[in-house]
């Protein structure tokens, strides 16, 4: 049957299936594929805990959320257009996702008794059956059975076939977006370079997926989203933690440094592990410690020596570092303490986004132990701040926190990545021995930065000791002085305040800089605060968006800039954490907007409580 | 790298301007007195040598040597000492430790450190309580130790230090006691001198909270029958005329007359020999008991095994001839781009 093929700005595809299914794996393509096509894009992987959880349960699905379109991207969307089930658990945990008239491809050997019970449907019920889908427009699809059928003398096994099923999918929906396959084609190539079988494999069922297309006998209709109008220049697509480990490694070169990375597994921080541990040709140390705390003890020893030092983790991991941390801001040497928020407290939900470490960067170690926080707002901007995060903690000697999430950490967007001339240069350069005859180092000498000198071990003359231990003014001895102590816990703190001299100012991202009411946001709510304000501005109301990416010391202006407007909203994925600290700070009566579901807000969330808010346009 | 001839340093150079706050009579002075003594002799240049300590009495011991040296955290010496000498494999890097220290806050970074085996040195200062916080029973104070946390005597069932690091593979283990400066610092010589990590186990006294626990090992009159210096090649001998050896009955070590047994039935040292190794760090009675075994003193066991810090650097030269050094435009741009 023929074909009609419709243009829309913009489309959201949920892909979800068994967390075995290859659907991050289908997702991810579909993103590179289509963002070299032009669009812009932003995706949201979605994944059980458990790397094998039971199949066929609701506990087990994995999902990709991606958003593309012919305009600007600034979310992975609220709700979706297309919905990809490869089995009947899938279609149960994300059919309420899905918009009234809205797609759902199904695997139909995925709603057999077995999965339909596992999916814990009534006995007897079978949604693709009962009617109940009737404001969607249902495919039905044997993808098993296809693939078998064109796999039936490959050689390979069952098991080996059945695999790629998420080909015949990715197949499909690239012939629904008149997609190309060649991108896939080449990554099938590389990803199983030494089993060419599983190369001829897999590139045939993409091809059935896609042919499927072109001979399905069903009224089946075709999009085409055009590219979007981007800013000229060449671009990539990146994802969070891959830009955070990219702007490590910028930093280092830079600096003239050697990236030292002290880290212990834990989701999702993990990636950046993996990432840097693959750059050696940069010279980056990877050093997988036996604990957290080993990790940023390492990091502080290697910081000792004179390496760029960084440690990455996730909230329980940070809370294992406290008392390192209180070392690193005490001894006064540089470090990066990156922290891709979850789900907490506790163990909380270790795949899910939130962020509600917010308090504990901040405040979270013992004593008055101020350190720099700094937030990524997208999965680019990770590159921006990891590179910023570096600059402060060497410029001042000191541990500086990144701040990013599982959000912005796992999903991707299109880059407009820099070139290496363009970064700043961060060079430093260690204390050299310029002391008179019988003159003593004072490795607590501070310059007009309050920030003391690095003389690291191998500098003839400068031998010095420094420790946890509240230490005197300049010689850094030992000192329970009390005037002393009260100078300096004061002098520590000075020190990360004259940041703010440092970076720039808060900036308007979107509407007037006076006005009703300002949405204050931090962190990875950026797109959705972004498209909600864009909307709201578009229907007439009277509002504007701030977002602060430098958390600790904030910028100089925020006060007055948070003055102009008669109301300040702060959404946040908390219980409200950024709200306590302007509240605190600047004395302002600011509405908070939580939502802690391990979710990402939907802009639509965020616009309904704008309205709410600025009640007359 | 050699200390130049009109650069020569002396044990004074290594003491630093700040007054050493240890309780008079700490058997820290001692093993103070003798790495002082012992550091000009090593060929090191004295920028290039770091002090790493964590919590504890012994802990201090950075602020009184004129070299790098850093006072952490309670248990994280080890840690850092890590990040430290990976970063920084030109330096000579130190730890200094008590039992508390590595045994129980630090333990999991001791048995790290050990089997990663950077080339470090680790002086495990061992007094068999915790001082700094007023003498509570340690992870090495023999069960029913009376102390202000345990005034019936502790239930602990005591940590063997040197067991626990060859089961950890330690590479070099050794033990010393602060009252014995000849021996002490031949072993800080040794330590020094063997490539990977070197753990000198020191017996320290503590003479506020533990004195004298160490004094049957210690003192003269004693000394001889209880204690048993051990080297290379040498047969175990020990006792008041060093009349008595040590010959091993299948794995069982026993004691014997010399004057009952020929030469070749004694045990002959061999610090290349891990099985033989193993049991001499057993050699862990109580001093009280009958019959004890004595206590054995000097190397244990010796082996040479790569370094972390050279298998990591070897692998970043293996990448940057393999791959090229790194271009980070290259990285940024990565594999596929499209241009508006």
């Amino acid at each position: 049957m023929k074909s009609t093929t419709e243009i829309k700005n913009d489309v959201v595809i949920l892909f979800a299936g068994d967390s075995g299914d290859g659907i991050q794996l289908t997702g991810s393509q579909f993103t590179t594929t289509t963002a070299l096509y032009g669009n812009d894009v932003s995706t949201f992987p979605n994944y059980p805990a458990e790397i094998r959880a039971p199949q066929g349960t609701i506990a087990g699905v994995s999902g990709f959320q991606l958003h593309f379109g012919s305009e600007k991207i600034y979310t992975a969307g609220d709700a979706s257009d297309v919905l990809v089930v490869m089995n009947a658990a899938a279609l149960k945990a994300n059919i309420k996702q899905l918009k009234p008239g809205g797609i759902i491809i199904a695997n139909t050997d995925g709603f057999d008794a077995k999965n339909l019970k596992l999916a814990k449907y009534p006995d007897g019920v079978n949604p693709l059956q009962d009617g109940s889908l009737g404001k969607f427009i249902v495919h039905e699809i044997d993808v098993t059975k296809l693939v078998r059928v064109a796999l039936n003398d490959s050689g390979l096994g069952t098991k080996e076939i059945d695999r790629s099923k998420n080909m015949f999918v990715l197949g499909f929906i690239y012939w629904m977006y008149n997609r190309k396959l060649d991108n896939t084609i080449e990554f099938i190539k590389d990803q199983f370079k030494k089993r060419p079988d599983l190369i001829d494999s897999n590139v045939k069922v993409l091809k059935v997926g896609y042919n499927y297309g072109e001979t399905i006998e069903a009224p089946m209709n075709r999009f085409e989203v055009k590219p979007a109008p981007v800013e000229k220049g060449t671009y990539r697509s990146i994802m969070g933690n891959q830009a955070t480990a990219f702007g490590l490694v910028a930093a280092a070169q830079k600096s003239g440094l050697t990236l030292f990375l002290g880290s212990y597994p834990i989701t999702p921080a993990t990636d950046i592990l993996h990432e840097l541990a693959k750059y050696k040709n940069f010279g980056v140390k990877t050093f997988q410690a036996e604990d957290e705390i080993a990790a940023i003890t390492s990091s502080i020893g290697a910081a000792f020596g004179g390496a760029l030092a960084v440690t990455t983790s996730s909230g329980p991991g940070i809370a294992l570092k406290g008392e390192a941390i209180g070392l690193a801001l005490m001894l006064e040497l540089p470090l990066v303490i990156v922290n891709v928020q979850r789900g907490g407290p506790s163990t909380g939900l270790p795949t899910k986004t939130e962020q509600a470490d917010l308090l504990q960067a901040i405040y979270g170690r013992n004593g008055e132990s101020p350190v720099a926080v700094v937030a990524a707002y997208s999965p680019s901007s990770c590159f921006d701040m990891a590179f910023e995060a570096c600059r402060l903690a060497l410029e001042f000697m000191t541990p500086v926190f990144l701040l990013t999430d599982g959000y912005i950490a796992n999903g991707s967007e299109p880059w407009k990545f820099p070139a290496a001339t363009d970064l700043k240069d961060l060079k430093v350069s260690f204390a050299k021995n310029e002391l008179k005859e019988g003159e003593k180092y004072l490795p607590y000498k501070r310059n007009e930065k309050l920030s003391r000198p690095w003389a690291i071990p191998g500098t003839k003359g400068l031998e010095h000791r420094i420790g946890g231990i509240e230490k005197e003014n300049e010689t850094g001895n030992i000192s329970y002085d009390p005037d002393n102590h009260e100078f300096m816990v004061k002098t520590r703190q000075a020190k990360v305040d004259k940041i703010a001299d440092h970076i720039p100012l808060q900036t308007i991202d979107q509407g007037n800089t006076k006005g009703k009411l300002l949405v204050l946001g931090w962190g990875s709510t950026y797109g959705s605060i972004k498209t909600a304000v864009k909307e709201a501005i578009a229907e007439g109301y009277d509002v504007s968006h701030a977002h602060v990416m430098y958390l600790n010391p904030f910028p100089k202006n925020l006060g007055e800039l948070l003055k102009s407007f008669d109301k300040v909203l702060i959404p946040e994925i908390n219980n409200g954490q950024l709200i306590k600290i302007i509240r605190d700070k600047y004395f302002i009566d600011a509405k908070g907007l939580n939502k802690i579901k391990g979710l990402p807000f939907t802009s639509a969330e965020i616009k309904e409580k704008i309205k709410e808010l600025v009640a007359t346009k | 790298m050699e200390a130049t001839i009109d650069n020569k340093l002396t044990a004074k150079d290594f003491v630093t301007d700040q007054e050493v706050r240890w309780c008079p009579g700490c058997g820290d002075y001692s093993i103070l007195k003798q790495v002082q003594t012992v550091m000009p002799e090593l060929g090191l240049k004295q920028e290039e040598i770091v002090f790493v300590s964590g919590i504890g009495c012994s802990s201090r011991f950075p602020y009184y040597m004129e070299t790098f040296g850093m006072h952490s955290i309670h248990g994280r010496a080890t840690a850092i000492a890590s990040g430290l000498k990976a970063s920084r494999p030109d330096l000579s890097v130190w730890i200094v430790t008590g039992d508390g220290d590595s045994l129980s806050i630090g333990g999991n970074h001791f048995i790290h450190l050990l089997r990663r085996n950077f080339d470090v040195n680790v002086l495990l200062f061992n007094n068999q309580i915790y001082g700094l916080t007023k003498g509570q029973y340690s992870p090495a104070s023999p069960m029913g130790t009376v102390t202000k946390s345990s005034p019936m005597g502790s239930v602990d069932h005591s940590f063997n230090p040197l067991a626990l690091a060859l089961g950890a593979d330690s590479t070099f283990v050794a033990r010393s006691m602060d009252r014995d400066p000849i021996h002490l610092r031949g072993m800080l010589k040794r330590a020094h001198a063997h490539k990977g990590t070197s753990l000198v186990e020191i017996y320290q006294n503590c003479n506020i909270f533990n004195d004298g626990a160490f004094e049957v090992f210690t003192e003269k009159a004693t000394k001889k029958l209880n204690t048993l210096m051990v080297e290379q090649g040498k047969p175990l001998i020990f006792g008041e005329n060093a009349d008595k050896g040590i010959k091993l009955d299948g794995f069982k070590p026993v004691i014997v007359n010399i004057a009952d047994v020929s030469p070749n039935d004694l045990w002959i040292h061999d610090e290349t020999d891990r099985v033989k190794a193993s049991i001499l760090v057993r050699f862990f009675d109580s001093p009280k008991m009958e019959n004890p075994l004595p206590r054995p003193f000097g190397i244990f066991y010796q082996e040479d095994r790569f370094c972390y810090e050279t298998s990591m650097n070897a692998q970043i030269e293996e990448a940057i001839k393999t791959k090229g050094k790194g271009d980070l435009d290259a990285l940024i741009r990565g594999k596929n781009t499209w241009t508006i």
